[in-house]
């Protein structure tokens, strides 16, 4: 029994591995190819079944003019639009959360669940509804197709998941810790910032990745917001996915784009298993 | 005395968000009940025709609107009882533990559109590895991408591929919170796995899992990135979602106010259900 249970664990858990390596391994082996490479046969290894070459990497920075993609400048404006919006959204997202968690909030039937409730809930909002009116709305004021109007609209994804994972956190916090601040002559501004955010680091870390994961990864509003002035790194990949895909570029790019996040995923272990992340995400 | 400075705290934030998204909505049902489209692209006023037209005459929006429904529940199902495995099997102490646990994490980091463009290439019918692979095997090609039934399962395959990681994560996060006094009663009692699954482990999960599936079915009905890229709604309308639709109608078509009654009773639908199903699972689960 315990020896078939094993086998079944080790047998589920390659297999699993190796469905989510499989298509990196495709992409990496992909980038190396040619044209000849791809449209012959299917091929996988390098050497053995084709001749790699570096052509679909070296076009990620030559110049459109000369038949590359250039991917450099999308890749800078995804960096500065996540990066702002992110930390728009901690930074309001925290305050708002602290007042959450620590002070009572009574408006007619409004108590302070539902306006958690009233933040998060904006994840609700499918991207296609607000899509129309923002892409008005930007055209009006003149901010369609440039990085700012992004960043606004990057905010209402990013500010929820803040504001749900700091009031959990902050849930946790115990609240004497302001308290004894405030005796010591703090005031609220003072505890809050001297005393509460000093011991909330873990919260903020785990904040920030989720903002940062959930900007890197949009494409939608990017992609109806943005033409030419301004792309950003998942429109400019899915841009290569025409009628005549060259596969090796579009392997190498998606490659470059996904790259940075994996990061991500062992510093999120990291504080899992060092048991911080349990508290931040329940 | 906290009287002022808590809203120093929580307006800034609060007004912002109200702020960006007042616009938004007002302008959406004021949109509704206008006939603006690409031959007339002004705010007039035609009542709730917009609204008969979408109840009476649009099989087409609730066609998509249930294959949406099958797709998120159906990945989000397939994600919570793999997502909750591999928590279970990283858990407690295996080899490479923390080797495993990363690379479960890896997909939900990567961009879906851009792994959506490589899974495209992965899927292809003649020059993707899988039907290569098959064929070695002696199974004949599958048309992944171009038959109405198998290019749903495709798309499933791939959701469930990028997401089961946020699943496995939250689970993951629940468990080793868990409190250790009723394991070690388990073992004193010599509950047998299963039983200690069943009896123990999963009824502490419970309220986690709530958290879990409900998070992820709101994030499942979005699903867009992955149909534009994979099928563009095709083969047909096969794998057409509501977002795609009503992104079809108002920025292809340019039917803007019809779209936005689209959107709207979209957002209204979709408020109502997942409320019903927040209430509905926290019944099930809490009673067993």
């Amino acid at each position: 029994m315990s020896k078939l249970y094993t086998f079944l664990k080790y047998f589920f858990i390659s297999f699993w591995t190796v469905f989510v390596v499989a298509p990196f391994l495709w992409a990496v082996s992909t980038s190396f190819k040619d044209f000849q490479s791809v449209n012959s046969k299917v091929t996988y290894i390098p050497w053995l079944d084709f001749e790699p070459t570096l052509e679909g990497w070296r076009v990620l920075i030559k110049s459109p003019a000369k038949g590359g993609v250039d991917i450099v400048e999308p890749y800078f404006n995804s960096i500065f639009v996540t990066c702002t919006a992110s930390l728009i959204s901690i930074v309001l997202g925290t305050l708002a959360a602290y007042a959450l968690s620590r002070f009572t909030f009574k408006a007619g039937f409004v108590r302070n669940n539902d306006i958690t409730f009233f933040f998060i809930s904006q994840r609700i909002m499918p991207p296609i509804v607000l899509s129309i009116p923002f892409f008005i709305f930007l055209s009006t004021i003149g901010l369609l197709d440039s990085l700012l109007g992004l960043v606004v609209v990057y905010i209402v994804l990013l500010m929820p998941i803040a504001v749900w994972i700091m009031v959990d956190f902050f849930n946790r916090v115990p609240k004497e810790l302001d308290e004894t601040a405030l005796i010591d002559g703090c005031n609220p501004y003072q505890a809050f910032y001297k005393v509460v955010l000093p011991n909330s680091i873990p919260g903020l870390i785990v904040a920030g990745m989720f903002c940062i994961i959930f900007g890197w990864i949009d494409f939608f509003f990017a992609f109806i917001l943005t033409f030419t002035e301004v792309q950003l790194l998942p429109v400019k990949v899915v841009a290569l996915n025409s009628s005549i895909t060259p596969w090796w570029s579009l392997s190498a790019s998606a490659l470059v784009s996904v790259a940075p996040l994996i990061i991500v995923a062992f510093i999120v272990e990291r504080y899992l298993s060092k048991g911080n992340l349990s508290g931040a995400l329940k | 005395m906290n009287f002022k400075h808590k809203f120093v705290f929580l307006f800034p934030g609060l007004f912002v968000l109200i702020g960006i998204l007042i616009f938004p909505i007002i302008f959406t049902i004021r949109l509704s009940l206008s006939g603006w489209n690409s031959y007339t692209p002004e705010m007039n006023f035609i009542g709730i025709t917009n609204y008969i037209r979408l109840f009476t005459d649009d099989p087409r929006f609730w066609e998509s609107f249930f294959r949406l429904s099958f797709l998120s529940v159906t990945t989000v199902i397939l994600q919570y009882v793999i997502g909750f495995a591999l928590a279970m099997m990283v858990w407690r102490e295996i080899k490479f533990k923390r080797f495993f646990r990363v690379i479960f994490l890896v997909p939900m980091m990567t961009t879906p559109v851009i792994m959506t463009v490589i899974w495209r290439t992965f899927f292809h019918e003649s020059l993707g590895p899988v039907n290569d692979l098959l064929g070695g095997l002696g199974v004949k090609p599958i048309l992944w991408l171009s038959d109405p039934v198998i290019a749903k399962f495709t798309v499933i395959i791939v959701e469930v591929w990028q997401w089961t990681p946020f699943m496995f994560l939250l689970l993951l996060a629940g468990l080793l919170s868990l409190p250790k006094e009723p394991f070690l009663a388990a073992a004193i009692d010599g509950a047998s796995p299963f039983r200690k699954f069943v009896y123990v482990t999963f009824p502490l999960m419970a309220p986690i899992s709530i958290g879990a599936i409900i998070i992820r079915l709101i994030e499942a009905s979005k699903i867009m990135d992955t149909v534009f890229v994979l099928t563009s709604g095709g083969p047909g309308t096969a794998t057409e979602t509501s977002s795609f639709y009503i992104y079809i109608k108002g920025l292809r078509e340019f039917q803007m106010g019809y779209a936005a009654t689209l959107s709207f009773t979209y957002l209204v639908i979709m408020i109502i259900s997942l409320t019903i199903i927040a209430k509905v699972l926290t019944k099930l689960m809490i009673k067993e």
